[in-house]
């Protein structure tokens, strides 16, 4: 599963994942493999990816907007800590 | 004999200019290319951003989701935000710039100028400058927008500019600023940055994926047309800043140009001046001598 993070300065992540949990408005929620699409606003908190190895990255966003398409994951964040 | 120093002086004055004017090009230079990186790393944002907003908007085109930004009145009050520079010495940048919005004050908005409600919102110190010479009302200049571009900045004045225009403050905002096409060529642009026009792209095909949509398509969409408003303001101030180091660096290298052919002719000149003072002493001495003989 493909997964991008960009905010509008810089790219912050571009590469695979098993899965991702973000911070969605009306809840946290996770994608896995196989999501059906899906289009979210995201609230402030941290976005928490497990990598192919099952290593945890955590990002915290402020906000922004997540599309999920046929295992691949653009996440619009407007700023990244 | 003065002659000579004179040509010397010059020349070493012009020397010393070109080497400050080809350093200035070599920094602008430099700065072009950082500033062409932002706006390369915006572009798959912007892109995104506006492909998930128009193919929600077409989704959306028979409900009538009430939009803020779109709000349609009598011209009456107007602000004109002008992007310059901050700092000179890049050609007619910022001189074309302040041209066209005087243009669009007295073309466009001469009755609201004359019934004073019309304000300027100047980014960048010559704009800045030049219109509180002419004593025009205008809101608190935001040039330490240019000094540290980010886009945390920036969308906070855009963010304060949009509530100038939700609160009615205003009924129209417009943006004048250079955009950025090459290193030597800029399009001066006049836009409408408020009210927003409806987002029909043609080009962005609406998407034939059943999405799942959370919280819901006018939430999202809500949530959406401020942001891209933002991304757009970024988008000029970040083209308007390209622009201006390449206009500089343009100015600068033609500069340097222009200095390279000074001290070539007047290295000419002086060679020439020198040979002349050689030839009349040697001339003086001969007759000198000549004259001793008798």
């Amino acid at each position: 599963m493909k997964i991008e993070i960009i905010t509008p300065d810089i790219k912050i992540f571009d590469g695979e994942v098993k899965s991702v949990r973000v911070p969605g408005k009306k809840g946290s929620f996770q994608v896995l493999k196989d999501h059906a699409p899906i289009i979210s606003t995201l609230e402030s908190g941290p976005v928490i990816m497990v990598s192919l190895e099952g290593v945890e990255k955590i990002y915290e966003i402020s906000g922004g907007v997540i599309e999920v398409k046929a295992n691949k994951i653009i996440l619009l964040a407007d700023s990244v800590k | 004999m003065a002659n000579l120093k004179a040509i010397r002086i010059r020349i070493t004055s012009v020397k010393s200019t070109r080497q400050i004017t080809s350093a200035m090009k070599m920094v602008s230079a430099a700065k072009l290319r950082k500033a062409q990186d932002k706006i390369v790393r915006l572009r798959p944002y912007a892109k995104k951003l506006h492909e998930i907003l128009v193919g929600l908007s077409q989704s959306l085109s028979d409900s009538n989701v009430e939009n803020i930004y779109a709000r349609q009145s009598a011209p009456e009050k107007i602000l004109v935000v002008v992007i310059t520079s901050n700092r000179g010495l890049c050609g007619a940048f910022n001189s074309n710039v302040i041209k066209e919005a005087r243009r669009v004050i007295t073309d466009k908005y001469y009755e609201q100028y004359k019934k004073g409600n019309l304000k300027i919102l100047p980014i960048g110190k010559k704009g800045y400058d030049y219109f509180r010479k002419l004593n025009m009302s205008m809101l608190p200049e935001r040039n330490e927008l240019l000094n540290n571009l980010t886009y945390d900045n920036v969308s906070l004045a855009a963010e304060n500019i949009m509530n100038m225009f939700t609160s009615k403050e205003y009924d129209r905002i417009e943006l004048v600023y250079n955009q950025f096409k090459n290193a030597a060529v800029q399009n001066l642009t006049n836009e409408m940055f408020l009210p927003v026009s409806a987002e029909t792209d043609q080009t962005v095909k609406a998407t034939p994926v059943d999405y799942i949509y959370e919280p819901g398509k006018e939430e999202i969409v809500t949530e959406l047309i401020p942001k891209s408003l933002k991304i757009h303001f970024y988008q000029a101030i970040l083209d308007s800043f390209v622009a201006e180091h390449g206009a500089r660096m343009t100015a600068m290298h033609k500069a340097t140009d222009n200095a390279t052919t000074m001290i070539r002719e007047l290295t000419l000149q002086y060679n020439k001046a020198r040979q002349s003072t050689i030839t009349n002493q040697i001339l003086e001495v001969v007759s000198g001598a000549e004259a001793l003989k008798g």
